[in-house]
């Protein structure tokens, strides 16, 4: 019976912090299934209405914002682009940077390294005004370019890589070596097969990254073709029971994409293979 | 011209370490050449820079007639089995042999009979879908034999490949790899710090120390011959006994103790040494001394004593009835004592 113990309380702390964190998103969710009237005139509801199907159609394919020029349908198309676009390149980049490094007979590896590592003192928003010169003077502004290529570079998944790649024996460099591989085939047939599950963690840590966005998209686009789901969410008017409905979609993407990848986030946090 | 040659080759470290030292060394096609000596002797760094793992930093090699310094090491056509395998973890046991055979665009007919055909010699055909990570340790052995087998190379190099192994397993691959070697027919340099091993599948032993080539030799030479105080230590188990004397017109001082000698030579600083098993145990011994320690080992003892302030030991059969504590007599014939020069290290 004792042994019991332990593990019933582990599960009701657990039990807790899951109803904190469902609790809020559950009142959000059946209040957005109500009409405005009725949230407005009887408060927050815990119990699901009938016009679910009414409210997040008209939410998704309404045309939005200040002008009425785009949809909450676009706003997720242009969101998911911009967070695969930075979520893509910033592995991309980052597994190339970590390659590099490590791997090549660079002069002054390390303090290279940490000066892509500094970087991290640097956030988008304290580079922004340069940043946005930059891309203005590229021609870049409102387009998916300018929105994904300043942030497409991340010092910590450089970091995470290099490390992994450190890890490595120097003998499976040496065994592919007298196997015939050159650098480039080095890195496709070991280091990325390798460091799949890294590859995963990393990807959606920094889907979730470009899909938080808000200062930069904000910034950076004039017209409202090219708004994002965070940015509709903070100029966002209208009825409240739409609002909440926007609110539960906008949770959907990063859910689904940790949802599926999770089993690969944890193995390559936790990887010391 | 020999198969292989090493032509005074060095190697010189960036940061000044000199591992090896103007070794020149010729071996024949289809030799099993074992180089032997302690850790940090330069063994491995000269079986790397023949492999073309690590610039040759003067010297020359050249394998087949050809001047390889600057090959390319997949150019070299040699393959090495590593002390920890570098078996390809994402890879099957069967991609991990055929890898070096697909850079070479070999067509996949011949890469799948290939690596079937080396599997079923190491007897590894059952595990050519698993991961490495899915194999014990005397399958990844054979598994990393397999991939040096698959691409026919004209030399294997081994690099301490049975030093992760268990005793048992130890044995049974250390015969396992001769048997291929002989089988296969293939020029094979084997590295190892064990003289077990390296006594039981070398046709020639070369012994290094400190980035020297202190003698080269077959297992017998080197066993019953050994140039320098070093190879005789190094050699042998339980290892030589040395003691430090001085010789006057062929008698050998030891504290109070004459050993007579085979020829009339006078050294003032000498070591002599006899083997364990070369000291013979009679009641009509000329020596006698007390046991301070006996170890039983089966049908072998080895008796730990000393004999005018240094220690010695002896290896005889379990037969005879020395407990520690006795006292015992011996006898040492003089043709199988080593003399050597403490100011050369070298036999005399």
């Amino acid at each position: 019976m004792i042994r019991y113990i332990p593990s019933t309380i582990n599960h009701l702390i657990l039990l807790i912090g899951l109803t904190i964190m469902i609790v809020p998103v559950w009142v959000i969710f059946a209040s957005s299934t109500h009409t405005s009237l009725f949230i407005n005139t009887n408060g927050l509801q815990f119990s699901l209405g009938d016009n679910f199907i009414e409210n997040y159609s008209r939410v998704l394919f309404k045309k939005a914002g200040f002008f009425n020029e785009i949809t909450v349908l676009k706003m997720f198309f242009n969101s998911f682009v911009m967070a695969t676009g930075i979520a893509t390149l910033s592995v991309v980049t980052s597994l190339m940077a970590a390659y590099g490094l490590v791997y090549f007979r660079i002069k002054y590896a390390s303090f290279i390294f940490w000066l892509i590592f500094v970087t991290l003192l640097v956030p988008l928003e304290l580079r922004v005004m340069p940043t946005y010169i930059v891309i203005s003077k590229l021609n870049l502004l409102n387009s998916f370019a300018g929105l994904i290529i300043p942030i497409s570079a991340s010092a910590i998944a450089t970091f995470f890589f290099r490390q992994f790649y450190k890890s490595i024996p120097e003998e499976l460099l040496e065994a592919a070596k007298l196997d015939g591989t050159n650098s480039w085939k080095f890195f496709i047939d070991f280091l990325v097969p390798l460091s799949k599950t890294m590859i995963a963690a990393v990807f959606i840590f920094m889907f979730v990254f470009g899909y938080n966005q808000y200062l930069w998209p904000l910034i950076m686009t004039t017209t409202e073709e090219y708004w994002t789901v965070v940015m509709g969410l903070k100029t966002m008017y209208g009825s409240i029971s739409h609002r909440f409905a926007f609110v539960i979609m906008s949770m959907i993407p990063p859910l689904v994409i940790i949802i599926f990848l999770q089993k690969w986030f944890i193995q390559g946090i936790f990887q010391n293979k | 011209m020999s198969f292989l040659e090493l032509k005074n080759i060095t190697k010189i470290y960036p940061n000044g370490t000199k591992a090896v030292d103007e070794t020149s060394l010729n071996v024949e096609d289809g030799e099993f050449v074992v180089f032997v000596g302690p850790s940090g002797c330069g063994k491995s760094t000269l079986l790397r820079m023949i492999a073309g793992l690590e610039d040759i930093t003067g010297g020359e090699i050249s394998l087949d007639g050809v001047i390889i310094n600057n090959i390319d090491p997949s150019e070299r056509d040699v393959a090495m089995v590593f002390q920890n395998y570098a078996l390809y973890p994402h890879m099957t046991v069967f991609n991990n042999m055929a890898y070096g055979l697909k850079n070479r665009g070999i067509s996949k007919d011949k890469i799948n009979s290939k690596v079937n055909d080396a599997a079923k010699l190491l007897e590894i055909d059952q595990l050519l879908d698993r991961k490495p990570s899915m194999l014990s340790g005397g399958q990844r052995q054979r598994v990393a034999m397999g991939r040096a087998i698959v691409r026919n190379p004209k030399i294997f190099l081994f690099d301490e490949p049975l030093s992760n192994l268990d005793a048992k397993l130890r044995n049974q691959m250390r015969l396992e790899i001769k048997k291929l070697q002989r089988q296969m027919d293939v020029t094979s340099i084997f590295v190892t710090h064990d003289q077990t091993e390296a006594m039981t599948l070398g046709d020639r032993i070369v012994v290094i120390n400190d980035g020297i080539v202190e003698q080269v030799g077959t297992p017998k030479e080197i066993y019953s011959n050994p140039n320098t105080k070093f190879v005789a230590e190094f050699i042998g188990s339980p290892q030589m006994n040395l003691f430090d004397c001085s010789i006057k017109n062929g008698i050998a001082k030891i504290g109070e103790a004459q050993v007579n000698l085979d020829n009339l030579i006078n050294i003032n600083d000498a070591s002599i040494g006899i083997r364990p098993d070369d000291i013979q145990i009679t009641d009509s011994g000329k020596f006698e001394s007390k046991a301070n320690l006996v170890e039983y080992l089966g049908s072998d003892m080895i008796i730990y004593s000393s004999i005018g302030g240094q220690d010695f030991s002896c290896k005889l059969s379990s037969k005879i009835d020395v407990k520690a504590g006795d006292n015992f007599k011996f006898d040492i014939t003089p043709s199988s004592i080593h003399v050597f020069d403490n100011n050369t290290n070298k036999k005399v």
